[in-house]
């Protein structure tokens, strides 16, 4: 067990884009183990991305299994993950182990499909919904170099924003503001 | 806490916090927004000196952006902040008392509010008033909601959700 150093805001190399993931050897399987132990040992967190622990390669764990009564496929480790399909835009609040001390509000695809390598290298694609699709775009940011900190909203205009939303789709994240 | 109201007109924030800036001014947390005509500024202001020596800093920006200031003087601390639990909303045709009615509610509930903001839409003839509040449930969230179903019965609307922060 070793939990790694989190590295926070305004670390320069939270801003990096990671790089693919080629080579599924012992090492990546030790260092994924070391990612889990680090995401276990932070307050509640519910995922992590390999570069807020400093390796800038494209691997995420997402696991909000510990919350109760939402949808989820338990612990997923995600290796070169891409999201193909978006669905819906829901306002949500989030918070970073690599921003401690603040929440803010955040627009994310509500339904997303991803398509993404497993810890070994075999092709995997999950349908994610609500919490667990957000924990997945979450981290999925943090692997191009993205904070929630650049996608947050204004409390002010929720009201009105969720419900335009439920009425467009594929409206980039934190670009739309459009009246109904 | 400094405080700060005044007609609205551009610079009025780049003009504050420069001055404050020059006169060795720490800023915490902030809440600034335009309320009708009217820039309001609430700040969280560390300064080494009296009272008095920091309305002499903000006394000359004032005058020149017509704002009437205020300081108080509090122990607040940073990294203090409290996470909010549920988000209610309360929205209803405009009349007199809503506010009161529904937070009344809510504090006779055990909810803390940490946010309100509210506002005014609709049209001039056909106001409808629209209130967003965060906060902390501390008898739980089934006394909140009670509370509210017993608000909503005298023509208000109210939702309830929980805010499940994620932490990732
Ligand atoms: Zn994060």
């Amino acid at each position: 067990m070793a939990v790694l150093e989190i590295l926070t805001y305004p670390d320069e190399r939270l801003k990096l884009t990671s790089d693919p993931v080629e080579r599924f050897d012992q090492r990546l399987l030790s260092f994924i183990r070391d990612m889990e132990d680090t995401m276990r040992a932070g307050p509640g967190s519910v995922g992590i991305a390999a570069s807020q622990v400093g390796r800038n390669i494209r691997v995420v764990i997402v696991d909000v299994s510990g919350k109760p009564d939402i949808k989820n496929h338990g612990k997923l480790t995600l290796v070169n993950p891409e999201i193909i399909q978006w669905d819906g835009l829901a306002v949500g609040r989030e918070g970073c182990l690599s921003v401690p001390d603040y929440t803010g509000n955040v627009i994310r695809a509500e339904k997303i499909v991803v398509k993404a390598q497993d810890e070994t290298g075999g092709q995997c694609e999950y349908e994610m919904e609500g919490f667990e699709a957000r924990a997945a775009q979450h981290e999925i940011d943090h692997l191009d170099g993205l904070l929630f900190l650049d996608r947050l909203v204004s409390r002010r205009n929720d009201l009105f924003r969720r419900k335009v939303y439920k009425r467009s789709k594929h409206v980039n994240p934190g670009e739309s503001n459009q009246e109904g | 806490m400094l405080t700060l109201v005044g007609e609205d007109r551009p610079g009025i924030v780049a003009g504050v916090t420069q001055a404050l800036f020059d006169g060795g001014c720490n800023l915490g947390e902030t809440s600034m927004m335009r309320l009708g005509g009217v820039f309001t500024i609430m700040m969280m202001t560390q300064h080494d000196g009296t009272t008095q020596s920091l309305k002499n800093i903000v006394q000359p920006v004032a005058k020149r952006l017509c704002l009437r200031f205020h300081v108080d003087n509090i122990e607040g601390r940073l990294h203090d902040h409290v996470e909010p639990e549920v988000r209610i909303s309360v929205f209803g045709a405009d009349r007199a008392g809503i506010v009161a009615q529904a937070t009344g509610a809510l504090a006779d509930a055990g909810f803390n509010i940490l946010h309100l903001e509210s506002d005014v839409a609709g049209s001039e003839d056909k106001p409808i008033y629209i209130m967003q509040i965060e906060g902390v449930a501390q008898k739980g969230v089934e006394a909140v909601r009670k509370a509210l179903e017993t608000v909503a019965k005298e023509g208000i609307e109210t939702s309830i959700e929980p805010i499940d922060t994620l932490i990732g």
